[in-house]
């Protein structure tokens, strides 16, 4: 949160002009939706009669019943303490959002049948191949940084092309690339590691910049003192700068292990079986293409939302070791 | 005569065009204590930090241990192993513990086994009177105490010139006196020391010579009692008279 001032105005959502504006505008919104054909006017039926020939009446009938608890709930919401009101709004938004999709009468014996698969392949494949790459990306980091920062002009040169072309090139034409070019110049090469190597060289891209920012936030005084000791500059390196670096690259990295578990998805193109290429196929035959892109998509979400805690409180560790 | 540790002989150095060092002559013999002393910029850290060439010199000659300094130089850190430095910022290793600290050193380039360098760490943390702080970290520890380990650290080294420069002036004015006692002792027990330092009192107890510097030149040198009772060169007057108008 923001630094907080100690003066509290009351919730813009409490003052009347407010509320009013928004009553209004919600009833005109919700009015030209035309929600009579919907399930909202089976609820209404008691009030005007049967839906479907309710026309206008029905409508702004609708339309008033749906603003008023509209606004009632945001209303409400307002009086709860921070945290409450974070749990509900999101609640909320949940549902209508899964209400959303129930919609599309998707079906969900479907889903069942397939989602243990869903997990056991695609979520599986994609979390490994994510890790190896990231593990991989890693150690090209570190060396493409220590190259970015030398004053070996070939060093330098080398590092730089590489994260220039690497960081210049879509990831989706990377994975084509070395996927179908590689077997041009004699070297078959299977899709998963051709996709393993396709995102470890884009992110290891990536990362360079990370690693090179950590090794050079460092004060000059830690190499002076390792230097006066008579310390070589990979021992330096090793033992004095990169540890010390580590607690500020890996935040950053978890947020591209994050970024990488979604962009894992397109090495679906060359047939790894992760989760989006099952989410693509396994629909195909029945023509459920919707249950199973919701199912992956939720799956993917999961999966985010679980790295995202266990981020922040990587980040929280580091930030109380560092002070 | 005994042969001298350190010898600088017509040093000029230059940042870019800035001309940091001109004509400097020096020497430190074994056992010598020279204080140095200097108006804010006038090269007292450059000349110090050239002697172990954390800073290059352009012109002239510097001799450690019988080993001229230069570009092409292949063995530099074998210099530096015996030539310890004690950094105004303390520049100990955050992340590790003050034994480690102290411990690295003598494990990673002198090749001592572990037992030996902690029992050495020890003895000099012993000596500079913070054994109980072994297991802290260096940011747990006071400013005063820092400094002392930074100087434990070098010890252990086994160093045959240690190199200060003004390591009680990042330090607040109740722990300076616990950093000069330390390096009094250490002055007692026979170290060559070379201290850019403004402390007069640590001058006039320990120095064999006092140094004074000017725009990158030495421009007075002499035994601390004539120097601070009767200096010659005007800007040595003035800096003198500025430094004990308190
Ligand atoms: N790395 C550097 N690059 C350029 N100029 C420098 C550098 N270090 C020091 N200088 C300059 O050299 C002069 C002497 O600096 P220094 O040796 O740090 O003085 P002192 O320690 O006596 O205060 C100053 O004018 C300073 O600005
Ligand atoms: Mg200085």
């Amino acid at each position: 949160m923001l630094f907080a001032d100690t003066v509290v105005p009351d919730p813009a959502v409490h003052k009347p002009k407010v509320m009013a504006i928004m009553l209004a505008a919600s009833f005109v919104i919700f009015s030209l939706m035309g929600l009579n054909d919907t399930v909202l006017g089976e609820f209404m039926r008691p009030a005007i009669g049967e839906p479907t020939e309710s026309g206008l009446f029905g409508n702004l009938a609708i339309g008033l019943v749906i603003s008023m608890l509209f606004t009632g709930n945001i209303v409400l919401i307002g009086f709860l303490p921070f945290r409450i009101q974070v749990l509900v709004v999101w609640l909320e938004l949940l549902l209508l959002f899964l209400a959303f999709f129930y919609s599309f009468g998707l079906d969900f014996a479907f889903i069942r049948s397939k989602v243990w698969f869903m997990i056991s392949q695609g979520v599986f494949t994609t979390l490994y191949i994510s890790a190896i790459s990231i593990t991989l990306a890693s150690i090209v980091a570190i060396f493409g940084a220590v190259a970015k920062l030398s004053s070996n002009g070939f060093a330098y040169a080398i590092a730089s092309f590489y994260t220039s072309f690497f960081r210049g090139l879509p990831l989706l034409m990377q994975v084509y690339l070395i996927y179908l070019g590689l077997p041009q110049l004699g070297y078959v090469i299977d899709a998963v590691p051709a996709g393993i190597l396709a995102l470890t060289l884009c992110y290891g891209a990536y990362m360079t910049e990370i690693f090179r920012a950590g090794i050079q936030s460092i004060n000059k005084g830690q190499w002076e003192a390792s230097r006066s000791m008579g310390f070589k500059f990979g021992l330096t390196m090793r033992r004095i700068i990169l540890p010390q670096a580590m607690p500020l690259i890996i935040p950053p990295t978890g947020n591209q292990f994050i970024a990488m578990l979604k962009d894992s998805s397109l090495v679906s193109v060359i047939g790894v079986w992760e989760l989006m290429f099952l989410a693509r196929t396994l629909g195909n035959k029945d023509f459920k293409h919707m249950e199973m892109l919701i199912t992956a998509a939720l799956i993917y979400w999961c999966l985010t939302m679980c790295l995202e805690v266990i981020q922040s409180r990587i980040e929280r560790h580091y930030r109380t070791i560092s002070h | 005569m005994s042969k001298p540790i350190i010898q600088m002989i017509g040093v000029n150095k230059w940042y870019g065009t800035f001309k940091a060092l001109t004509s400097v002559n020096f020497t430190v013999n074994k056992g010598d204590k020279i204080v140095v002393c200097g108006p804010s910029g006038s090269g007292k850290s450059t000349m110090i930090r050239t002697l172990n060439w954390l800073e290059a010199h352009q012109e002239g000659k510097i001799i450690v241990n019988g080993i001229e300094m230069h570009k092409k130089m292949k063995n530099v850190d074998e210099v530096r192993m015996d030539v310890g430095m004690v950094f105004q910022h303390f520049n100990l290793f955050p992340h590790m513990t003050v034994l480690q600290n102290l411990m690295a050193g003598p494990m990673w380039v002198r090749g001592i086994k572990e037992d030996e360098a902690r029992s050495t760490a020890m003895k000099f943390l012993e000596r500079v009177r913070i054994p109980e702080q072994a297991k802290k970290f260096p940011g747990q520890l006071s400013g005063g105490q820092q400094q002392r380990v930074a100087i434990a650290r070098s010890l252990c080294m086994k160093p045959k010139v240690m190199l200060f420069d003004e390591p009680t002036s990042a330090l607040d004015p109740e722990m300076v006196s616990e950093v000069l006692d330390t390096m009094i002792e250490l002055a007692k027990d026979g170290m060559t020391m070379v201290c850019v330092t403004h402390e007069m009192g640590f001058a006039k107890a320990v120095a064999d010579r006092v140094i004074f510097m000017d725009e990158g030149s030495i421009i007075e040198e002499s035994d601390p009692v004539n120097f601070f009772d009767n200096p010659q060169n005007p800007r040595t007057q003035n800096f003198l008279s500025q430094i004990l108008q308190h």
